[in-house]
């Protein structure tokens, strides 16, 4: 890694002297914003990392509407931006329509999915949510008294449904005879980004019992992780670490490393290679979080628990049922 | 009777509202530290610059003209209509049924099947408000705006659970047939040695939406039913009178209004997405209010203004993507031209009829 990073900051001094040969990188968030506390926000933060260890730049767009998306596409590809990262699925369908006519500019989607076959220069990065919901569930399981657990997703997509069934999962790998009472906040787009309605949810599960709440749900979030620290429960937080956002409540949280894809597609450049990567425990593309935050609601029986499943699932010895496999999960039902 | 010649008024007031709006933009964007003028000139560049710039113009304002007439005729009949964004769900909804499941042989064929689609999904969701303020007096702007709500639940409704391909995550529906999209710019006017308008949005939509400014002009200011509707507007006891059934009219004006407003569809959804969207309408419905305002409720008063906000548009998406000012500032000037030109229209009016009336005193 270090020796990488010193090859890209001799790459930018050189291009620095050397004018505009480096491609500078561009991101494009989804239409939730860039300062989500969350998934997008994780992106920007692995853009500024990458800004930060090489000395480099690049343009990041919020976009207005959705004839936009093709548009930046296009717009940054013409300017030699390379390569050009966007997150979020909706962005797939568009990359599909322009990635033949940029053939020399590379695509990456994060969350969404593009046939490689039929477009070369475009890098799909998947996780493995399943894997990491399954080690928070556990989690989840041990730090509850009630035996009832919960989780609150953002729109109802099976993308979502994933995260749910890894979680259910991991929790009735704990304790068999455990609930786990799963609400979605809707089906719109603005699920994503509904704090008040992530309350009503929170609020609403503990009054059937449940003393965890997970939330993957964006901006909604933010109001299942308040009303659980109002309340005096436990939560469980989504993509970036939100264990700060409410200090001794936040039991931890899972963590897609949107920031990791993002930096080393921009790291690699030009010659990032393509197709289709899942970045599951294994990569370390997803995990949970352990810091100053929530060091006193994990005791070390949960942590070689949690660690030993994390092998296991790495080794292959526990097979975590994705969702996405077979619109079907065997725990939980939606 | 006129405080100021029609140039005046037509001309001289958007233009000082315009730059009105700039000079509170540039406050704006020098507080957080920006160049004004790099963000004008590359809102210019981007927008006015290239055939492809004028391309993304063109399709913005192409959505703007069919609600800004929307809105514009409603409002000859004194109808506030602030339901363009509902009825122009509907028409995404009419034009995405006739592309996925007609086989259309031709797209000629094709948009005449789904612009009437569009229409008329666009009229029907105009009539139930209209009915209840003709009828019942509930009031136009209430049922409007919350027709808007319903259309997005409804919409939602169908593309989550109907229209959705199978696996997909995103509610949006699946690419219409290749019969069924539009020529657009690209690939009307570029020739072999040139390519123009390359690769924008800007399609053959455009010229329905001119045809329909000129339309509402012929049926407002040469028809029966326009006088009717205008006096309508301008009277309603004296047009009941004179013998003009108010009932009939506010239905009729509605339901022109909403399919004017739904074929904006045709525009977004077939010629630019080739898919359903959830969002496919973009609050166009609404902006559709600032350019019927900003047109004076005259089809080529619509027209001007139209090109400015897709002037608008396409300028502020080149300011996000070329300058460090984020997209909330370019909201926030896009807001301003609407307040000036909109909500503030008096403002810069009462002064200037104030110095031509003090001018023509001096004269006489």
């Amino acid at each position: 890694m270090t020796l990488m990073q010193k090859f890209l900051g001799a790459t930018a001094t050189l291009a620095l002297t050397a004018g505009a040969a480096f491609a500078e990188p561009a991101l494009i968030y989804d239409l939730g914003g860039k300062f989500d506390k969350s998934f997008n926000e994780a992106a920007f933060n692995g853009a500024q990392q990458f800004a930060e260890a090489t000395g480099g730049s690049f343009r990041d767009i919020e976009l207005q509407s959705e004839a936009q998306r093709e548009q930046a596409l296009r717009r940054f590809a013409e300017r030699g931006m390379n390569p050009v990262v966007t997150t979020g699925f909706s962005m797939s369908t568009p990359i599909a329509n322009v990635a033949a006519d940029y053939p020399d500019t590379k695509f990456v989607t994060i969350d969404g999915f593009v046939d490689p076959g039929a477009h070369p220069n475009v890098l799909s990065i998947l996780f493995s949510e399943h894997e990491g919901s399954y080690l928070v569930g556990m989690m989840a399981a041990m730090a509850s008294d009630s035996g009832t657990v919960g989780f609150i997703g953002g729109m109802d997509i099976p993308l979502i449904r994933r995260f749910a069934c890894g979680y259910a999962q991991g929790v009735k790998a704990v304790n068999g005879d455990a609930t786990v009472i799963s609400n979605m906040t809707g089906t719109t787009p603005s699920a994503w980004n509904d704090p008040v309605k992530g309350s009503e949810l929170t609020l609403a599960q503990i009054s059937q019992g449940a003393d965890v709440v997970y939330a993957a749900a964006g901006g909604t979030g933010i109001g299942v992780l308040q009303t659980a620290a109002d309340q005096n429960i436990l939560s469980v937080g989504v993509d970036s670490n939100q264990n700060y956002m409410q200090p001794g409540s936040v039991l931890t949280s899972m963590l897609k490393r949107v920031d990791v894809a993002v930096f080393e597609s921009m790291s690699a450049g030009a010659d990032l290679e393509t197709g289709v990567k899942v970045l599951g425990l294994a990569e370390e593309g997803v995990g949970y979080s352990l810091d100053e935050y929530n060091a006193s609601l994990v005791s070390d029986e949960m942590k070689a628990a949690v660690d030993a499943a994390r092998a296991s699932i790495i080794s292959g010895d526990i097979a975590v049922h994705n969702y996405t496999t077979d619109d079907s999960c065997p725990v939980l039902d939606f | 009777m006129d405080k100021m010649p029609g140039w005046a008024d037509a001309v001289l007031v958007p233009l000082i509202s315009i730059l009105l709006a700039a000079l509170v933009s540039s406050l704006v964007i020098l507080a957080i530290g920006e160049s004004p003028i790099d963000a004008f000139g590359s809102m210019v560049e981007g927008a006015l610059a290239s055939s492809a710039g004028w391309g993304y113009t063109l399709y913005y304002a192409t959505n703007f003209m069919f609600t800004g007439l929307a809105v514009s005729v409603a409002f000859h009949a004194r109808l506030f209509n602030i339901g363009g964004e509902g009825q122009a769900m509907l028409g995404g909804l009419g034009v995405a049924l006739m592309c996925l499941f007609i086989p259309w042989p031709h797209w000629s064929l094709a948009v005449i099947g789904s612009g009437l689609a569009a229409a008329a999904f666009g009229a029907l969701w105009a009539l139930i408000p209209a009915y209840l303020q003709a009828k019942r007096g509930s009031h136009i702007v209430i049922t409007t705006i919350m027709f808007n709500f319903i259309a997005a639940s409804l919409l939602n409704y169908v593309l989550v659970n109907m229209l959705r391909p199978d696996g997909a995550m995103e509610p949006s529906s699946g690419v219409f047939p290749p019969a069924t999209q539009l020529p657009t710019f690209q690939d009307m006017f570029s020739t072999t040695d040139m390519v123009l308008f390359q690769r924008a949005p800007a399609n053959v939509s455009f010229f329905i939406a001119v045809a329909a400014c000129f339309v509402v002009w012929l049926l407002l200011w040469r028809t029966r039913l326009g006088y009717d509707i205008r006096s309508f507007g301008h009277n309603e006891r004296a047009a009941k009178y004179a013998g003009i059934n108010g009932v009939r009219i506010t239905i009729i004006a509605m339901l022109i209004s909403g399919a004017l407003a739904g074929m904006m569809a045709v525009n977004s959804t077939q010629g630019e997405a080739e898919r359903l969207l959830l969002n496919s309408s973009e609050g166009a419905g609404f902006i559709g209010i600032a350019v019927a305002l900003m047109g004076r409720n005259h089809p080529l008063g619509v027209f001007l203004a139209a090109l400015l906000f897709g002037f608008l548009y396409q300028g502020g998406a080149e300011v996000s993507f070329w300058t460090n000012i984020p997209v909330q500032i370019v909201i926030v000037m896009q807001a301003l031209v609407i307040l000036f030109t909109g909500a503030l229209d008096n403002m810069v009016r009462t002064p200037l009829e104030r110095v031509f009336l003090a001018f023509r005193r001096k004269e006489g």
